[in-house]
């Protein structure tokens, strides 16, 4: 029996889908088997962020409909043994699914896959009420502004109030250079504020844009810094203990250095 | 001068985090206020098991709600007391 993780952030633009996409490659590298679920529908996106937007056959309201096998609307992803998405409908809106059916769905999910991962819509209407209607943990992602903070604030709450406890924060898009100078609130700040535990914090980062652009998880980037991030986060989420990353690398004196060419 | 060395050396120099936080709390304190109905009850029937231990209140003219104003929020309790109970030497040394 596999388990059921939605993320989630009241925000849109914070990077739920970056980081539903590179969670679920991450966990598939390890060898296990994941099924990735857009929620947002009548706003496809984690087909073109896993680039299998070429090979959509049936969507989510196909199956829930009764239109298509659930196994027909999976799309194994090459690249990864054992990843699967199941995309959103393109031309419906969020009432084509109720909640009842996501669970129904995820119910079905978790019997063939170790890890049933959620893309949740931005918003608090029926969207995110169908999506963490079958889930039984929670990953919240915001970034280190005042607006995604707060709606994060606003998603905990209601997350609670349907009985998903102890969600996990992801804390996205961080500067390091912007927090040392005080010019951005840290991951204490945030820490703070919310009060709820850390999985992971993911700097900002070139290489998340240039992977995305073709179609590719960035966890798999050995040297990407937010490629770093990811896969110490999946590690987490299978139960080790990993320390968190140091953001800035170096001394004082190559921080230094790299002021004085101009590099940070 | 100092604040450019400051910078330089890449210490804090109270920046604009400080006030997206400050923001950011007063906007929580406001969005967190609006509870439900069903958890003023929970907290009236709390505050009632508590208080009676001391003094007899009229439950049923007991009123409690949250007051905000732009800075901060108080919970604004309006409770008659009909009488003060004898309170036990046990329960006055503990206070």
């Amino acid at each position: 029996m596999g388990e059921v993780i939605v993320v989630t952030s009241g925000k849109g633009g914070v990077g739920k889908t970056t980081t539903t996409a590179n969670l679920g490659a991450g966990l598939a590298a390890h060898g296990h088997r994941v099924a990735l679920v857009d929620a947002d529908i009548g706003l496809r996106n984690l087909d073109v962020v896993l680039g299998l937007e070429n090979r959509i056959v049936y969507d989510i309201t196909d199956v829930t409909g009764g239109h298509c096998r659930l196994r027909q609307a999976l799309i194994k992803d090459k690249r990864f043994e054992g990843l699967f998405l199941l995309p959103a409908a393109q031309t419906k809106d969020k009432t084509a699914v109720s909640p009842d059916q996501m669970k129904a769905l995820c119910e079905e999910l978790r019997q063939e896959f170790d890890y049933v991962i959620i893309d949740c819509p931005a918003g608090i209407e029926q969207g995110f009420r169908n999506a963490i209607a079958g889930a039984d943990k929670a990953i919240v992602v915001t970034t280190p502004e005042v607006a995604a903070v707060r709606d994060a604030d606003r998603i905990i709450g209601l997350l609670e109030a349907s009985e998903l406890r102890d969600p996990k924060l992801i804390i996205n898009r961080i500067r390091p250079r912007m927090v040392r100078h005080g010019d951005m609130m840290s991951i204490e700040d945030i820490i703070d504020i919310l009060a709820i535990d850390l999985l992971g914090v993911v700097p900002e980062d070139e290489a998340v844009v240039i992977s995305t652009n073709r179609g590719e998880p960035v966890v798999q980037d050995e040297r990407s810094r937010s490629g770093q991030a990811y896969r110490n986060i999946v590690r987490r989420i299978k139960g080790e203990q990993v320390p968190m990353m140091k953001l800035e690398e170096g001394g004082l004196m190559s921080r230094f250095l790299r002021r004085m060419m101009g590099l940070s | 001068m100092l604040d450019f060395l400051n910078r330089f050396f890449g210490r804090e120099t109270g920046g604009s985090k400080n006030v997206a936080k400050e923001r950011l709390r007063l906007v929580l304190v406001h969005d967190r206020a609006s509870v439900s109905p069903q958890l003023l009850q929970t907290l009236k029937t709390d505050l009632i098991k508590v208080i009676e231990k001391y003094m007899d209140i009229d439950e049923e003219a007991l009123e409690i709600n949250l007051d905000s104003n732009e800075t901060q929020v108080a919970l604004v309790a309006s409770i008659p007391v009909k009488g003060m109970k004898r309170v036990s030497r046990h329960l006055a040394s503990g206070i």
